[in-house]
């Protein structure tokens, strides 16, 4: 029954994120490549966005900071930024990467910090929304359940 | 088709492979167990691609660096059997290393990024990758990969089918040698082309060589160094896969292996030397090509083009060319190619320094064309003929026949042109002695392979040098360049002189000229024989059968080559000069060669129709008589050079 409200719970929670973008259909796929051989891929894949996204959020304000902003490094750094989080779905992520990305162009730096900042924004909801959803997951599973398969 | 060695590898294919053992062939290859090798700096995509090739029950390598991916593909060439890679990485281009495994291994590189920018994905392209994905990749995306293994397998057993075949049967080695020359892009089309044409030969030469398995050949550090060795030596021009096979001397190497490795490394010098991608583009190779090449040439004299070349900036071939030109070896044998050339020319080549930056590629172009002439007028020209020749070519102005020309009455010139002099700039006839050096140095291409150097600088001196000389510079450059690049028009040229072994006989035989003159034209010397060879190319087929009659040139050249005078370009350098180089009498068959590349005149590219139009000359003209009057002639190079 708790079991039952978690999943159901699980499953509506999912659907919002969908629906308010801050998820995409990549995110589903990676849902689909989980299976009993990885049965924690998803959240170790996450994970290791989260991580990896921390460092070049934290290489990109630093080189923003600088007196004289390497734009090549931010573009480059952002470029990737946008890779990863397209692959694990982080749709919010992604294009406030691809803003950013069109100011590096410019070499406007006041438009790169705000960016930034917007990116930072929106890495930190969508991170806030994952943590929630893999804790519904654990206690999904604690509680003896199996985790829905979204479609 | 029979994809072969991958239905015997057994990657354990489960029953859920699809028809992987009907021996149906492509579409049997194993698409499970596919071993990829995956390549991305990013840790995330990383770890998800993994994820995904896996459930494609795909074997995954991964790495984040592109030198670690390099070092294990060196380590166990045949250990991978796709790459995929990421465009923008840290410690090296995406790019850059997809040509790195197409020089070496020879794998399918497919790139993916977040770029999906057109130029970016142009760019792929150009380099070679068979694809390119967009990230973020789907799963659906990776199932399908295995397409490009088992592709790749496919059009390299194509290759080398054609490359084999090629040696046996003049017609043969044009294609081939179109396929060297040419972008990628127009293999294919070549290729069928050369079919309908060769047809009956290839289908032997295939046999043997095609297995119906190719295994795959991992292209070590060491084993491209012998293959750049040997087509340096043979020049890049002449560098017939068997040729580059005989002198690498790899047991176990095919054929097919070392054709589908020139292919990738010519593809390779061309970009390396900017040039464009078609084979017109000689007027940037010579100019255009990586500085290096031009200015190592001027500079070296082979000396440095050794260094240029193993610093991998100055092309195998070309360094070879150079080193062969500087070195001056025997004039003799470079007058093969020479004597018709003009000798005199031969050393304007030379000043490599890029003649033909200078806007030598007309003269180029010319060159090829004049080269052609010469060889089209082959091996059974005497001397004398070459003298007459050389009268009737000097009325041409362009004609490489006044190279040619000079090159029987300068055999002695060849002699001269021994003395290292090289960097004689054209030459004109004074420049003789220049052009003996260039020659001389030259010759050394020539004669081995150089032959096609030779040529082409010929023709650049030739240009120069009476105007329809080659430029010798630019030949010279040209020929490192082409060897590069496309050069089908140098090659073809090169071929001409490069044949030397036509060459000589061409001025030996001297019959052969006249009837040629005639032929050609009808009027005097070669240039008219432009035209000639064009309507060789018309002819074709009929000649290519004239050919091999006459020109048996050079019996030992090949037996195609003689017959076959497809003279294309290609197919003479290959076949005289690669036989060339084993004796010299195959040089006379060259010329006879090197007078179909004249044939083509316009399009560098006719090759292989000029091989068929030196036919038709030849069987026209009374060439047939002459041309048996060629054969015997072996020692014709001996008569042009003193």
């Amino acid at each position: 029954m708790e079991v039952v409200q978690l999943q159901t719970r699980f499953v509506e929670y999912t659907a919002s994120l969908f629906r308010e973008g801050y998820l995409d259909a990549q995110f589903t796929q990676l849902q689909q490549l989980q299976d009993e051989s990885n049965p924690d891929f998803v959240v170790e894949v996450v994970s290791l966005f989260f991580e990896d996204s921390e460092r070049l959020l934290n290489d990109l304000t630093r080189a923003l900071n600088q007196q004289s902003v390497d734009f090549k490094k931010v573009d480059a750094n952002v470029h990737q930024l946008k890779g990863s989080s397209s692959s694990i779905g982080a749709q919010r992520i992604k294009n406030a990467c691809i803003t950013f990305r069109n100011f590096c162009d410019e070499q406007n730096i006041e438009a790169s910090l705000r960016c930034l900042q917007q990116v930072k924004q929106e890495y930190s909801l969508v991170k806030n929304k994952l943590d929630t959803l893999f804790r519904l997951e654990q206690q999904i599973v604690a509680a003896g359940g199996s985790i829905p398969v979204m479609e | 088709m029979n994809l072969g060695g991958h239905a015997a590898k057994s990657l354990s294919m489960p029953s859920t492979s699809v028809s992987w053992k009907s021996g149906d062939g492509v579409s049997d290859q194993f698409p499970v167990g596919l071993r990829v090798l995956l390549v991305d700096d990013d840790p995330t995509c990383l770890m998800i691609l993994e994820k995904m090739l896996r459930n494609c029950l795909y074997e995954v390598t991964k790495c984040n660096r592109a030198e670690i991916a390099l070092s294990l593909l060196r380590e166990n060439r045949n250990g991978f059997d796709i790459v995929i890679s990421d465009v923008h990485m840290p410690d090296m281009d995406g790019f850059k290393l997809l040509e790195h495994i197409g020089l070496e291994m020879d794998l399918p590189v497919i790139m993916m990024s977040a770029d999906d920018s057109k130029n970016v994905v142009m760019k792929g392209v150009t380099h070679g990758a068979c694809d390119y994905l967009i990230k973020p990749v789907r799963i659906e995306a990776l199932k399908n990969i295995w397409q490009h293994v088992v592709r790749k397998k496919k059009h390299e057993w194509k290759d080398f089918e054609q490359s084999g075949s090629m040696e046996d049967g003049e017609s043969q080695a044009k294609p081939s040698e179109d396929v060297e020359y040419s972008s990628s892009a127009n293999e294919g089309n070549w290729r069928n082309s050369k079919r309908r044409k060769d047809g009956e030969d290839e289908v032997e030469e295939r046999d043997d060589t095609s297995a119906l398995k190719k295994p795959r050949v991992v292209w070590s550090v060491e084993l491209h160094q012998q293959f750049v060795a040997a087509v340096n030596q043979l020049g890049i021009d002449k560098a017939v896969p068997k040729k580059i096979l005989e002198l690498m001397n790899v047991p176990g190497l095919t054929r097919e292996n070392v054709a589908s490795h020139l292919q990738k490394y010519r593809l390779y010098l061309r970009r390396l030397s900017g040039v464009s991608q078609h084979q017109n583009g000689l007027n940037n190779s010579f100019m255009g090509p990586p500085e290096a090449t031009f200015g190592s040439i001027s500079s070296l004299n082979g000396l440095d083009l050794q260094a240029l070349a193993a610093t991998g900036q100055l092309p195998a071939q070309s360094l070879a060319t150079l080193q062969a030109a500087s070195l001056g070896r025997s004039t003799s044998k470079s007058g093969m190619s020479m004597p018709l050339v003009d000798q005199r020319n031969l050393f304007s080549f030379e000043t490599p320094k890029l003649r033909f930056g200078e806007g030598h590629q007309q003269q180029l172009s010319n060159n090829s064309k004049q080269m052609n002439l010469f060889h089209g007028i082959p091996t059974t020209l005497e001397p004398k003929q070459l003298a007459n020749l050389h009268q009737s070519a000097q009325s041409f102005r362009g004609m490489n026949m006044q190279v040619n020309a000079h090159g029987s009455q300068s055999s002695s010139l060849l002699a001269h042109m021994a003395q290292p002099e090289s960097r004689t700039q054209m030459g004109n006839e004074t420049n003789g002695s220049q052009i003996s050096r260039l020659s001389s140095t030259m010759a050394q291409p020539i004669l081995t392979s150089g032959i096609s150097t030779g040529v082409l600088a010929r023709n650049g001196t030739v240009d120069r040098v009476r105007g329809a000389v080659y430029n010798p510079v630019s030949q010279v450059t040209s020929m490192v360049d082409f060897s590069v690049n496309q050069n089908t028009d140098l090659s073809g040229n090169s071929f001409c002189l490069g044949n030397n072994p036509g060459v000589s006989s061409l001025s030996s035989k001297g019959v052969l000229q006249e009837e040629v003159n005639s032929k050609m034209k009808g009027s005097s010397g070669f240039l008219p024989s432009y035209d000639i060879f064009n309507e060789l190319h018309q002819q074709k087929s009929q000649d290519w059968e004239l050919q091999n009659v006459g020109l048996t040139f050079d019996a030992s050249q090949h037996a195609n080559t003689q017959g076959s005078l497809d003279v294309p370009p290609s197919v003479l350098v290959h076949q005289g000069f690669s036989s060339g180089q084993k004796s010299g009498q195959n040089r006379n068959t060259y010329l006879g060669n090197t007078m179909f590349s004249a044939g083509e005149e316009s399009g560098h590219r006719n090759a292989p129709n000029i091989g068929q139009q030196l036919n038709a000359l030849l069987a026209d003209n009374s060439l047939r008589g002459v041309k048996t009057e060629l054969l015997p002639d072996v020692s014709c190079e001996n008569a042009l050079f003193p």
